[in-house]
């Protein structure tokens, strides 16, 4: 009976700490994404294939790219398995895909930060690494495309 | 050498193609990251170590692309696609691949 409440107790623990810690360091990511998001809302990315008609005008054309993993906490593990049992929305893994795309676009920016607009811009996401019953521990997102340079 | 992922090098003009050129690299992570990352699986948050490792793989195979582009003769690859794919348990495969050609 004692070994039940100690495994029951380091469950318990680490539930409580990946729901503390998992919060914190997820609250701080998104207002560091959304503060350099808002600092880069002057270059556009797109996704057309061409540019935008003007090609004569453009200096410069290179391909840029960024990416970013990352990893889901304990409790967001253990919410996904009692969620997984009676299905519904799964918001803990939403946010989890979230944070890697926007940071990946965000990183793919820092890249063409002297360039005026990025075209064609792909973004990918794969699960790179999975954990015991087939549970996704992390996902990989990459964002890339062609950053081009206009003659000013 | 010039890379863009859209069909065509702005304001040059192509003189010619070489077809299909692709680079790749299957890596695993290791033993030490891979403990680090059990730590950070946790808590979550984002891995450093994973991000700079496939990054890095990722360098290397446009190195592979760029360097079998060279071999034909080629000064430019357009259209560049990256893939991943895991291939094993802890391995994954990034595959990037374009079409080589000569601008002027």
């Amino acid at each position: 009976m004692a070994e039940f409440y100690i495994k029951f107790g380091i469950f318990l623990f680490l539930v409580v700490m990946g729901y503390v810690a998992g919060s914190i360091i997820e609250s701080r990511h998104y207002r560091s994404i959304r503060e350099r998001e808002a600092e880069n809302l002057d270059q556009p990315i797109v996704t057309f294939l061409k540019n935008t008609g003007e090609s004569d005008g453009i200096t410069s054309s290179r391909l840029v790219m960024g990416n970013s993993v990352v990893s889901i906490d304990y409790f967001k593990k253990f919410l996904f398995s009692l969620i997984n049992f009676f299905g519904g929305r799964v918001t803990s893994y939403e946010s989890l895909v979230d944070r890697a795309r926007r940071e990946a676009v965000l990183r793919m920016q820092e890249q063409a930060y002297s360039d005026d607009i990025i075209v064609n811009v792909r973004i990918e996401t794969s699960s790179i690494s999975k954990g015991r019953r087939n549970v996704v521990g992390s996902v990989e997102a990459l964002a890339y495309g062609t950053a081009l340079r206009y003659k000013t | 050498m010039l890379m863009t992922n859209i069909e065509n090098i702005p304001g040059k003009t192509i003189v010619k193609h070489y077809g299909l050129v692709s680079g790749s690299t299957v890596r695993a992570k290791h033993a030490g990251r891979d403990i680090m990352a059990g730590l950070k699986n946790l808590v979550g948050g984002e891995l450093k170590a994973y991000t700079e490792l496939l990054q890095e793989a990722r360098d290397e195979a446009v190195s592979r692309m760029i360097e079998q582009a060279r071999q034909k003769g080629a000064n430019a690859i357009v259209n560049v696609r990256f893939a991943t794919s895991s291939v094993a348990q802890g391995a994954s495969e990034l595959y990037v691949y374009g079409t080589a050609m000569k601008v002027q």
